[in-house]
């Protein structure tokens, strides 16, 4: 059964389909996510390029000097993976609401949180991941040393879920609004302000030979938070933009 | 006695109460300020170290203040807006976001003000000023989704989580800040650092918070009763109110 059916019978309630578990309607929601954003495989490489080249101008505008470029490094590594994630947020949900998916989602016996927590993990899986992956990479052109590449890293695993996360309000508030992209940009950067200093804060702290732990907790924390949490204001977003 | 609280919450019986509040808390607003001003610019005395820029502190704290509390009286309309299916609460939500991003903009103007001869520099990466920066984003975030959104109702609702969102984050945004603060500068710049302040310096401060609490009270419920128009203008009552007859 292709997953077009599956949702709809899901829907109707029929053809013995029973309705599906919260687990179920988030690995449902995740892979059907994945799938699509893996056949456009093109803009993925596009939203990961826009990070590299975001990183890569802040040497021109400022000094390529080692030591200034050190001290720019975290905030900069960090400034530029919000902006990835802005960017890449309108895929979250703006094609499934043009398409009637979304609609079919809200419909579903599954619950609409469900679905919205497996598309979400499916934004970080292919935004935030690669972008975590791929900094310390960028971090070496930035003379930052080996255990704050490592915190880099850390954090940003840690930290751009809740990007992800607290950026689908966002996406979910401002679908079917006029200006789209720059109220999103609006709306979603002024709440990302304390995954900013909380991640640079945990690179900085290594680099001046202090413990990151408390950083990295506070992070971990705000992702628990926003693990619990966020998914039923997504969901209570999309249903006001489906009236 | 008992007051039926529920009739307010129609828009018909709302709008006269809120012309009478509006009007009341108005002259209030007025006639604190007026003493608010005597003793903060004539009464009080010339700081020992800040001469007299410290005035500026009889506009400023009051207005950072009401920027905070303004939000939460936001959340808190949008709140019961969201879960009573409330409409007038949503209007109140509405009403209070531009008077809560003025007060916001008046405190990071004046604390540039009060900054410049005091501390040297007009913006200093305080965590206050940083957190009320921030907080002035969040209403005109509420401002602009509200702009975007063509039906009312829709907007009411929309404005409504992102008000409750942001009141949840507020505090965390607060204390990021703070703490990402003192980690990068130490507390060389603070007001809480401030001398110990004189009891008629007090007594200005806190009357001039009364009057910023009558303003913002008066401005919003004026503000409301626009909307309440606006939204209503198809009804019989409002074309009655405003003298345009209606056709039977």
């Amino acid at each position: 059964m292709t997953s077009a059916s599956r949702l709809s019978a899901a829907v109707a309630g029929t053809s013995g389909v029973e309705p599906p578990s919260v687990g179920g309607a988030v690995v449902f929601a995740l892979r059907r996510d994945l799938r699509v954003a893996l056949r456009s495989r093109a803009e993925l490489g596009v939203e990961l390029l826009f990070y590299v080249i975001v990183v890569s101008l802040f040497p021109l505008a400022a000094s390529p000097s080692r030591a200034v470029l050190s001290t720019l490094g975290p905030g900069v590594l960090w400034t530029s993976a919000l902006l990835a994630s802005l960017l890449a947020l309108p895929r979250l949900f703006a094609a499934d609401f043009a398409d009637g998916t979304l609609e079919q989602m809200a419909l579903a016996r599954g619950p609409l949180a469900a679905y919205a927590s497996g598309k979400m993990l499916a934004h970080w899986l292919t935004t935030g991941l690669p972008v975590a992956v791929l900094a310390p990479l960028l971090g070496a052109q930035y003379a930052l040393d080996g255990v704050a590449l490592a915190l880099l890293a850390a954090s940003l695993l840690i930290g751009t879920p809740i990007l992800s996360l607290l950026g689908a309000i966002g996406a979910a508030l401002t679908l079917g609004t006029r200006g789209g992209g720059s109220l999103l940009a609006l709306l979603v950067l002024p709440l990302y302000a304390p995954v900013l200093i909380f991640g640079a804060g945990a690179v900085d702290a290594a680099r001046a030979g202090l413990s990151a732990a408390p950083q990295l907790s506070l992070l971990a924390a705000g992702l628990l938070l926003a693990v619990v949490a966020v998914p039923f204001a997504v969901a209570a977003a999309v249903r006001i933009a489906l009236d | 006695m008992i007051v039926n609280w529920f009739r307010y919450a129609s828009p018909v019986s709302f709008y006269p109460l809120a012309g009478r509040l509006a009007r009341g808390f108005g002259a209030l607003a007025a006639v604190f300020a007026a003493i608010g001003l005597w003793i903060g610019l004539v009464a009080a005395p010339t700081d020992a170290t800040q001469g007299d820029a410290y005035r500026i502190i009889f506009i400023h704290v009051p207005t950072a203040w009401m920027a905070m509390i303004v939000y939460v009286a936001m959340a808190f309309w949008s709140a019961v807006a969201l879960g009573l299916n409330a409409r007038l609460s949503a209007m109140m939500a509405q009403a209070l976001a531009p008077t809560g991003a003025l007060m916001a903009a008046l405190a990071l103007w004046s604390g540039a003000f009060w900054g410049r001869p005091t501390w040297g520099t007009y913006w200093a990466w305080d965590a206050r000023m940083t957190s009320t920066l921030i907080l002035l984003f969040l209403y005109l975030g509420v401002i602009a989704l509200r702009q975007a959104i063509d039906e009312p109702r829709r907007a009411d609702r929309a404005c409504a989580v992102l008000a409750l969102v942001g009141v949840v984050n507020v505090p965390i945004i607060y204390f990021s800040v703070r703490w990402w603060n003192t980690l990068h500068q130490g507390s060389s710049i603070s007001l809480t650092a401030a001398p110990k302040m004189a009891m008629i310096m007090l007594a200005g401060l806190l009357v001039m918070t009364a009057a910023a609490w009558c303003y913002c009270i008066a401005a919003s419920l004026t503000r409301v009763r626009a909307i309440i128009v606006e939204r209503e203008r198809g009804s019989g009552w409002v074309a009655s109110l405003i003298g345009i007859g209606t056709s039977p």
